[in-house]
């Protein structure tokens, strides 16, 4: 009864005609941006919150609409998933497995509506997943003191690269060159510079918001310049559409698939390492096991298109939990969402549920409006999103790159960042050649401070005794956790890897 | 062999921070860790990392060809010219210039990549400036 009453005032936070507005722009761009390929989720939102910090938007409008965008990019991923056989984003990937099929067969319309309804399951399910949830695990979270904190974040480091990782060396250093960045600055504790090399600019430090405009979005431009890929990828495909709703028989055929999809997606989302695309593959190739008795996943079975966009859904839903319960976000769309609380100046965690409950629920509330709205905006206006997918990159790459450049001047006004964002740009290219994921660069940048002071306090409570890190059995188990998620990749990574890929190929096979 | 440079390079970077890390001057006041332990952690992390990926390199990734190399780093320049240029030129005209330069370079003709850089930045002076009411670089015209 105390979660729904909590939830209603949420509503009335959020409830007002500026916020419905500010929601309706953010699906409204979210799904233009998860459906263009090469803007993903993680891209639009973080393009988008130099631009509403530099608004002077109040955090719950601001959290408002940058998680609309967040819930209409993952939306939007289908869209050319199933029009084109090109995954908008990278969850997006099974759904081109049924959805692609399904187009060719002249029903592309119903697709994208049942994937957007789909999509409207697993997310509205798992934000009530969240709302169950979260405060279980804050409850967890009051335990912990610093040590444990220390052992968390490890943990997150370690677990980033995700079950699917392929080089758990690279995922290493790519978190310790974040965190290593995120040293830069003055000392906060004892107040001597550091790494700055006499630069005053870097004595405050580098901006997160400056390291991931760059590392995402510019490098993004420099891909495309790379590939001279100036020309749309919907240019000279021709798909029709055909009907828009799907039948009702259709649906019904398909509800048990989504509710089953979307309870997996949501716990593959909750645990460390998953995400979003785990969540897709997981949910994607149980229903092949469970329901498909007679081989019709993979040539256009309504179902094998329900299931991955329930279970992606479902799993950007169930992230939110560790990253609000915890301030620990365990893929690379929260962490950038965790950049945008933190650029608000609230610090996500337990506290945040006793401290700030308005902006907790204000967020909650948020994410079901701007589900409704997705769906709303999703099944009538198909049509005018799938035109989008005609804008030529050579277009809108130049336009990219300049609204990144306003909006991380419009926060400090100086040249100096541009540069840095330059420079971070270029080095975010450099590493996507190199396959160093960019996810604990960013996350690094994001809680290197906070893990250092959080060792640096369990250290200096025990006199200096760096035992006091392991010495409690909580914190113990959370150093074990963390060990085995990142050997186990070592070991599992390849085989998880090639069989997403082998059933991408097979696939390729049957549509060719 | 990218990989193997890769790593080289990372264990230099490792070797350069930990460096950077024991110059740090510590001050009179310091807690029992003090600003250079966690940094030197992150040092030997980094290096580990990087002697790993030494050791054991991925196969090569797809270079571009020389030309498309400079393309990137011409790109890069005009971007840091344009950062440069900013408060000289004021945001108008030299994000219409940068905007033309990326679009010709993604493959738009003379005129659309004049017009796109025209229109690009028009339309976010207006968007961004005149609706939103977000500062942005004034130069000697003022705008």
């Amino acid at each position: 009864m105390d979660t729904l009453s909590s939830l209603a005032d949420g509503f009335v936070i959020a409830l007002t005609w500026q916020n419905l507005l500010l929601a309706l722009l953010g699906c409204f761009l979210g799904t233009i941006m998860g459906a263009l390929p090469g803007l993903g989720p993680s891209n639009g939102v973080a393009i988008l919150i130099p631009l509403a910090f530099t608004l002077g938007l109040g955090a719950t409008p601001s959290l408002i609409l940058l998680t609309s965008v967040y819930y209409g990019a993952m939306y939007g991923g289908r869209i050319s998933s199933i029009l084109l056989n090109i995954p908008g984003d990278e969850p997006a990937m099974m759904t081109c497995l049924d959805g692609y099929p399904m187009a060719q067969k002249g029903q592309a319309g119903e697709a994208l509506s049942l994937s957007g309804i789909a999509s409207f399951v697993g997310a509205f399910l798992a934000t009530w997943g969240l709302i169950l949830l979260a405060p279980q695990l804050v409850k967890i979270a009051l335990l912990f003191g610093p040590a444990e904190y220390f052992a968390l974040f490890t943990l997150a480091f370690a677990t980033l690269g995700g079950v699917a990782s392929t080089n758990q060396a690279k995922t290493a250093f790519a978190a310790a060159l974040g965190i290593g960045l995120a040293m830069v600055g003055v000392d906060t504790q004892t107040g001597v510079p550091r790494f700055t090399f006499g630069e005053v600019h870097l004595y405050d430090g580098i901006d997160f918001l400056v390291a991931i405009v760059g590392l995402f979005a510019l490098s993004e431009v420099f891909i495309f310049l790379e590939h001279r890929h100036g020309n749309s990828d919907a240019a000279g495909k021709k798909v029709e559409i055909g009907r828009l709703m799907p039948s009702w028989a259709m649906l019904k055929y398909c509800t048990p698939t989504m509710l089953r999809t979307s309870l997996l997606g949501f716990l593959a989302g909750v645990l460390p390492g998953a995400g979003a695309s785990l969540g897709s593959f997981i949910s994607y190739s149980m229903e092949k096991r469970l329901v498909d008795k007679e081989g019709t996943f993979g040539t256009g079975d309504p179902r094998g298109v329900a299931a991955p966009e329930a279970g992606n859904n479902a799993a950007a839903g169930g992230a939110l939990v560790p990253m609000l319960a915890l301030g620990v976000p365990g893929s690379g769309t929260t962490a950038v969402l965790l950049a945008v609380l933190l650029a608000l100046n609230i610090t996500p965690g337990p506290l945040l549920f006793t401290q700030q409950p308005d902006v907790v629920w204000g967020l909650i509330a948020a994410l079901f409006i701007a589900n409704f709205m997705l769906l709303a905006l999703n099944i009538p206006m198909i049509g005018m999103f799938t035109r989008i997918l005609l804008i030529p990159p050579r277009i809108l790459m130049p336009i990219v790159a300049m609204v990144s450049f306003v909006g991380i001047y419009g926060i400090s006004g100086s040249s100096f960042d541009l540069l840095v964002m330059v420079g971070f740009g270029i080095m975010g290219w450099v590493l996507r050649k190199l396959d160093v994921p960019l996810v604990p660069v960013i996350l690094g940048t994001l809680l290197g401070n906070a893990m250092e002071s959080n060792l640096r306090r369990a250290i200096s409570i025990d006199n200096g005794d760096w035992w006091t890190l392991i010495d409690s059995p909580l914190s113990a188990s959370l150093w074990a956790v963390a060990v085995i998620g990142f050997v186990l990749p070592i070991v599992l990574g390849k085989v998880l890897k090639g069989r997403i890929k082998m059933a991408k190929d097979e696939e390729g096979s049957v549509t060719d | 062999m990218s990989d193997r440079i890769f790593g080289a390079i990372g264990l230099l970077l490792a070797a350069g921070y930990a460096w950077a890390a024991l110059i740090i001057e510590e001050s009179f006041l310091s807690d029992a860790v003090g600003p250079k332990a966690f940094p030197l952690i992150i040092a030997v992390v980094l290096a580990l990392a990087s002697l790993a990926i030494f050791l054991k390199p991925d196969a090569d990734p797809h270079w571009p060809s020389l030309g498309r190399l400079l393309e990137i780093f011409a790109a890069g320049g005009v971007m840091v010219v344009y950062a440069l240029a900013l408060p000289e030129l004021g945001f108008v005209i030299a994000t219409a210039l940068a905007a033309g330069y990326l679009t010709w370079r993604l493959g738009s003709g003379a005129l659309g990549s004049v017009a796109t850089g025209i229109c690009t930045s028009l339309g976010i002076y207006v968007v961004f400036h005149l609706v939103l009411g977000l500062s942005l670089a004034k130069g000697p015209l003022g705008f």
